[in-house]
C-alpha cells in the first residue's frame, strides 16, 4: 500500500484537519508533560472505575463528538445552500453524510445518555457504584477507542460511504472497495461491545442495588426509564453484533451472506439491521423521557403525574420497539398484508407516547413552574417533539410512506424527533446535573441563550424540511439544479443549522465561564427542590462511596420528605461503617488499547496486526481473571474528615 | 417570561402561513394521476387529525404555563401532591385510540388498492414496462412492443402502467414523485408498481434511494402522450432504431451515468435481473473493470470508465 492510499490527500479541508489535530496533540503532549500532568490523568482518570468519572468522561466524549457530527452537518448544509454548489464533491458529501449519522446516534446521542445514567443513576438509588465497576470501565473504554477507530477514517484511508445504515449490496466489496466500510463495522463492533456491557451492568445494578425500601415503584422515573433501556439493550445490541459480524465476514472473508454474488441476501442485511436500528431509536429517547420527567416534576414542584401510567406506558414503548422495524422499508414490496400489520404497530406506539405528553404537561397542571434553564429545554422539548411525533404517524401510514420515504420529510421527522428528544434532553440532563458533577452550575443567563439561539435555529434549519420532502427532495442528493426550486428553502435551513452552531459554541463557552466565575455550591441540593437520592448527599459532588450511610427510603421523592420534615441529613456518626471500595485498574484501559491495534489491523487487512491485538486483548483478560483485586475499605476515619462530622 | 415566549409563537405562526400558504405548489400535494391523488388525499386527511392534536396540545401547554408561572400572586391553586386523575388519564387514552383507528382505516384501505391497477382505469389493460435500476442510470424494457429505453419513458396517457421493477446491483428505489409513491428495486427480485398519467406532460422521476457516487443524477424523465402517439412511436421505434448488441448492453452495466438511448430490442432475451442476481458483477469482472477505493491511488489517477461514447445511442 502507498502513502497516498494510507493518508487521504488531495482536499484542502482534510489537510486543514491533519494540521489541526497534529497541532493538537502537540498541544495536549506538551501541556501534560509541562505541567506534569501525566500522573494524574493515568490515577484519575485512566484507571478509574468509579462511575461518576467514568460518566463525566462518557459526556466529554460526547460532547466532542456532537462537535464533530455538528462539522459534518454544516459541511453538508453549506454544499446544499444553493442550487449547484461545487463545495463537496458527491463522493466527499456521501462520506459526510456517512460520518455524521453513524456518529451522531452511535457516538454521541447514547454515549450521552449513558454518562448521564453513569452519574445519576446509582446515586439515584442509592448505591455505592455498579454492580460491576471494573466492567463500566471496560464499557466506557471500548466505547471510547470503538469511536477513535471509526474517527480516523477521515484522515486514514478514507471514510465510509455507504449511508449510516450500511445497506447491502452497496456496502459490499463489489460496490464499496477499501477501508472506509471496514472501519464503520470494526468501529461499531468494539463500541457495540461497551454498549452490551452497559446494559447487563445497569440492569444488574438497578434490580440489585437499590436502597432498602425502594421498591420498583418507588423508583424515579428516570431510574425506571434506564432499567427499560438496559432491558432494550440486551435484547437489541447482539442482533447489530452478528449482523456486523456476518458483513465484516462478507467483506475480509470473502462470505457471502448479503452480497450480490453467491446467493446472497441484502434484504436480510435491511431486516437484522432495523431489528437493532428500531430499538436503537427507544434506547436514545428512552432515557430522555426519564430526564424530562424529572426535570418537570421538580421545577414544578409537583409529584409527577400519572407515575404508573408513565412507568406502563414505557414498558409498552419498549415492546412495541420490537415489533414495527419494517416500516423503515415499506417501499420493499413486502405486500399489503404485512404493511398493514406494521403500519398499525407502528401507529399503536402513538398512544403511550401521547399518554406520556399528557401526562408531563399535567404535571405542571397545579404547579409551581420556575423557568430554569433545565426546566426551558424540557418545555421546549414538550413543543418541538410532538411535532416529530405527529409526522412520525403519518410516516407510519403505509400508503402515505411510499410518497415520504427517502424525503426530507423522513429527515425532517427524525431529526425533530432526536434533537427535540434526545438532544435537548442530554442538554437539559447536562445542566440539571452539572453540579452534581462539578460542585458548581452552569451560567443560567448564557444557559437561556444557549437555549433560544439552538431552539430557533433547529425550528428554523428542520421545519422547512418538510415542505421541501413534500416537494420531492429526496435524502442524501449531495445537490440539486435551481430548476427543482429547491433553493429557497434549502437556503432556511442552512442558516438554521448555522445559529445551532451559535448555539452549540455559547454552550462550549458556558462551560469555560462557568468553571471559571460560577459560585461553588456546599450543599448536596444545588437548585433546592431536588427530590431524589441524588440530592440527599452531603456535599455538592458526592464522595467517591457516594452515601457515608446507605439512605433508607419510604416513598417516591425522598428528598422532598426530608425537606419538609426538616430531617437533619447529616449522617449519624454511630451508624458509620468502614465502607468497602474496588480498586483502580488499567488493564480496562490497555485492553481497548489492543482492541484498537486489532480494529486498526482488520480495517487495512493487515491480519498479523489484527492477530497481535487480539492475542493482546486476550492476555489482558486471563490477567483479569487472575487478579485476586479485593479492593480496599475507607475507614471511619476517612469519611469523618471527608463529611466534616467533627465529634 | 411570556415576554420570551412571544417571539416563539410569532415564528410558528409566520411559518406556518408561509408554508401552508403554498400548499398545491408541492410536488407530492399536487399529483398528476390517480395514485398520487389518493396518497394525497390520504396525507391531507392526517393533517387534519396531525393538526388538531397540534392545536390541543399547544392551547392546554400555554394555558398552563402561563397559570401556573412560579410568579403568580395567587398561590392558592398550588397542589405538590396532586398526582393524578383516572378520569383524565382514561380519556387521553380513549382518544389517541379512536384517532389511531380513525387513521388505520383509510391507510389499510388505500395499501390494498395501491397494490391493484388504479380503479377509475380498471377497464383498461395495463402497459407493462419493465425498469432496471443499474448503477447509475435506468434501462427500461417494453416486452410487447419490444423496443427498449434507457433514462427515459413514453406513457400513453389516461392508462395504467404496470412497472416491474428490479435492479443489476444496488438497491434502488422508483420515485416518480408527480404520478405516486415509490417502490424499491432489488437484485434478484421484481417488485410491481402501478403508476398512471391522467393527461399528457413530462414528469422527473428518479432513483430515491442512496447507492453511491452517481446516486443524485441517477434520474429519467417519463414523458405522458396520447395513446395513438404512442402506438406511433412504439412502431417507429421497432423499425427505425438501432438494435440493442449484447456487447453495448454490458457497457452499460458498468457504473456510471449515461444518455438517453433507445433501441429497436431489448436485453430481456439474455438476462432478467430479476432471476440472475450477479450478472452485471460478473460482466464487470469479465471486462476486467475491478473496483476501485475511491481514495486508492488508481482511482485518483484513472478517469471513470465513461461509457456515454459507446454505442449509437440517439437521444430523444
Amino acid at each position: 500500500m502507498k502513502w497516498d492510499e494510507f493518508f487521504v490527500t488531495g482536499d484542502p479541508l482534510i489537510y486543514g484537519a491533519d494540521v489541526s489535530i497534529g497541532l493538537t496533540v502537540i498541544g495536549l503532549l506538551f501541556y501534560l508533560t509541562y505541567f506534569k500532568k501525566w500522573q494524574w490523568l493515568w490515577k484519575e482518570w485512566l484507571t478509574t472505575v468509579d462511575h461518576k468519572k467514568l460518566g463525566i468522561m462518557y459526556i466529554a466524549s460526547a460532547v466532542l463528538m456532537l462537535f464533530r457530527g455538528g462539522v459534518d452537518a454544516l459541511l453538508m448544509r453549506t454544499q446544499l445552500a444553493v442550487p449547484d454548489a461545487k463545495f463537496l464533491d458527491a463522493q466527499h458529501y456521501n462520506e459526510i453524510f456517512t460520518t455524521h449519522g453513524t456518529i451522531m446516534i452511535i457516538f454521541m446521542a447514547m454515549p450521552f445518555l449513558i454518562g448521564l445514567i453513569n452519574v445519576v443513576i446509582p446515586l439515584q438509588i442509592g448505591a455505592r457504584d455498579v454492580a460491576f465497576p471494573y466492567l463500566n470501565a471496560v464499557s466506557f473504554w471500548t466505547f471510547f477507542i470503538g469511536a477513535m477507530l471509526f474517527n480516523i477514517s477521515f484522515v486514514i484511508g478514507g471514510s465510509p460511504s455507504a449511508g449510516w445504515t450500511a445497506y447491502m449490496p452497496l456496502a459490499g466489496n463489489e460496490l464499496s472497495p477499501g477501508p472506509g466500510q471496514n472501519y464503520y463495522l470494526l468501529g461499531l463492533q468494539i463500541a457495540g461491545i461497551g454498549t452490551l456491557l452497559t446494559g447487563i451492568n445497569f440492569l444488574v445494578t438497578i434490580l440489585k442495588m437499590r436502597a432498602p425500601g425502594m421498591t420498583l415503584f418507588r423508583m424515579p422515573m428516570f431510574t425506571w426509564s434506564a432499567l427499560i433501556t438496559m432491558v432494550i439493550i440486551v435484547f437489541a445490541f447482539p442482533i447489530l453484533t452478528v449482523a456486523l459480524a456476518l458483513m465484516t465476514f462478507d467483506r475480509l472473508f470473502g462470505a457471502h451472506f448479503f452480497t450480490l454474488q453467491g446467493a446472497g441476501m441484502d434484504m436480510l442485511w435491511a431486516n437484522l439491521f432495523w431489528l437493532w436500528g428500531h430499538p436503537e431509536v427507544y434506547i436514545v429517547i428512552l432515557p430522555a423521557f426519564g430526564m424530562f420527567s424529572e426535570i418537570i416534576s421538580t421545577f414544578a414542584r409537583k409529584v409527577l403525574f400519572g407515575y404508573k401510567a408513565m412507568v406502563w406506558a414505557m414498558v409498552l414503548i419498549a415492546a412495541y420497539s420490537f415489533l414495527v422495524w419494517v416500516h423503515h422499508f415499506f417501499t420493499m414490496g413486502s405486500g399489503a398484508a404485512v404493511n398493514t400489520a406494521f403500519s398499525i404497530s407502528t401507529m399503536l406506539i402513538g398512544i403511550p407516547t401521547g399518554i406520556k405528553i399528557f401526562n408531563w404537561l399535567f404535571t405542571m397542571y397545579k404547579g409551581k413552574i420556575s423557568f430554569t434553564t433545565p426546566m426551558l429545554w424540557a418545555l421546549g422539548f414538550i413543543v418541538n417533539f410532538v411535532v416529530g411525533g405527529v409526522t412520525g404517524v403519518m410516516l407510519a401510514m403505509a400508503a402515505a410512506d411510499y410518497q415520504y420515504h427517502n424525503t426530507y420529510f423522513l429527515v425532517s421527522h427524525f431529526h425533530y424527533v432526536l434533537i427535540a428528544g434526545t438532544v435537548f434532553g442530554c442538554f437539559a440532563g447536562l445542566v440539571f446535573w452539572y453540579p452534581k458533577m462539578f460542585g458548581y452550575k452552569l451560567n443560567e443567563r448564557i444557559g437561556k441563550w444557549v437555549f433560544w439561539l439552538f431552539m430557533i435555529g433547529f425550528n428554523v434549519c428542520f421545519f422547512p424540511q418538510y415542505f421541501l420532502g413534500l416537494d420531492g427532495m429526496p435524502r442524501r442528493v449531495y445537490t440539486y439544479s435551481a430548476a427543482s426550486g429547491w433553493g429557497d428553502l434549502n437556503m432556511v435551513s442552512t442558516v438554521g443549522a448555522f445559529l445551532m452552531g451559535i448555539g452549540f459554541l455559547a454552550l462550549v463557552y458556558n462551560i469555560y465561564y462557568s468553571f471559571r466565575y460560577s459560585e461553588r455550591e456546599n450543599t448536596g441540593d444545588s437548585w433546592g427542590l431536588g427530590r431524589t437520592l441524588e440530592w440527599a448527599t452531603t456535599s455538592a459532588v458526592p464522595p467517591h462511596y457516594n452515601f457515608a450511610v446507605t439512605p433508607t427510603v419510604e416513598g417516591l421523592d425522598p428528598v422532598v420528605a426530608i425537606r419538609n420534615d426538616k430531617k437533619e441529613v447529616t449522617p449519624k456518626l454511630a451508624d458509620i461503617k468502614p465502607i468497602h471500595m474496588p480498586d483502580n485498574s488499567g488493564v480496562p484501559f490497555v485492553m481497548a488499547s489492543f482492541f484498537f491495534v486489532a480494529g486498526f489491523g482488520l480495517v487495512f487487512e493487515w491480519y498479523w496486526m489484527g492477530i497481535v491485538g487480539l492475542i493482546g486483548v486476550f492476555i489482558t483478560l486471563i490477567i483479569r481473571s487472575f487478579d485476586k483485586n479485593e479492593g480496599y475499605y475507607v475507614s471511619v476515619d476517612e469519611i469523618k474528615e471527608t463529611e466534616r462530622i467533627t465529634v | 417570561m411570556f415576554k420570551r415566549l412571544r417571539p416563539f409563537f410569532a415564528l410558528g405562526l409566520m411559518l406556518s402561513v408561509f408554508f401552508l400558504g403554498g400548499c398545491s405548489n408541492y410536488i407530492v400535494l399536487d399529483p398528476k394521476g390517480p395514485v398520487g391523488a389518493q396518497q394525497k388525499d390520504l396525507i391531507l386527511y392526517s393533517i387534519g387529525f396531525m393538526a388538531l392534536i397540534l392545536l390541543v396540545v399547544y392551547i392546554l401547554f400555554t394555558v398552563i404555563v402561563i397559570k401556573y408561572r412560579e410568579n403568580r400572586k395567587d398561590m392558592s391553586n398550588w397542589e405538590p401532591e396532586q398526582e393524578g386523575s383516572k378520569k383524565l388519564e382514561i380519556l387521553w387514552t380513549a382518544i389517541p385510540i379512536l384517532i389511531t383507528i380513525a387513521l388505520a382505516i383509510p391507510t389499510i384501505k388505500t395499501i390494498y388498492d395501491l397494490e391493484k391497477p388504479p380503479q377509475a382505469s380498471a377497464h383498461k389493460e395495463p402497459i407493462v414496462i419493465t425498469a432496471t435500476a443499474v448503477d447509475w442510470k435506468w434501462i427500461f424494457s417494453y416486452p410487447e412492443q419490444g423496443i427498449e429505453t434507457v433514462n427515459y419513458i413514453n406513457i400513453p396517457e389516461d392508462r395504467p402502467v404496470e412497472f416491474k421493477l428490479t435492479s443489476a446491483d444496488s438497491m434502488s428505489s422508483f420515485w416518480v414523485p408527480e404520478l405516486g409513491g415509490q417502490k424499491y428495486a432489488m437484485p434478484g427480485m421484481e417488485t410491481t408498481l402501478y403508476l398512471q398519467a391522467d393527461h399528457k406532460g413530462k414528469f422527473a422521476g428518479r432513483n430515491s434511494n442512496f447507492n453511491g457516487e452517481g446516486f443524485t443524477h441517477q434520474i429519467f424523465d417519463v414523458n405522458s402522450v396520447s395513446q395513438s402517439d404512442f402506438d406511433k412511436w412504439a412502431k417507429d421505434t421497432k423499425s427505425k432504431a438501432p438494435e440493442l448488441s449484447k456487447k453495448q448492453y454490458d457497457q452499460l452495466m458498468l457504473q456510471g451515468e449515461a444518455k438517453k438511448m433507445t433501441f429497436s430490442s431489448t436485453h430481456l432475451k439474455w438476462v432478467d435481473h430479476a432471476k440472475d442476481r450477479d450478472y452485471a458483477v460478473k460482466t464487470r469482472e469479465r471486462l476486467g473493470v475491478v473496483p476501485q477505493n475511491p481514495h486508492g491511488s488508481k482511482a485518483k489517477d484513472a478517469n471513470k470508465p465513461e461509457q456515454d461514447s459507446h454505442g449509437e445511442s440517439h437521444s430523444h
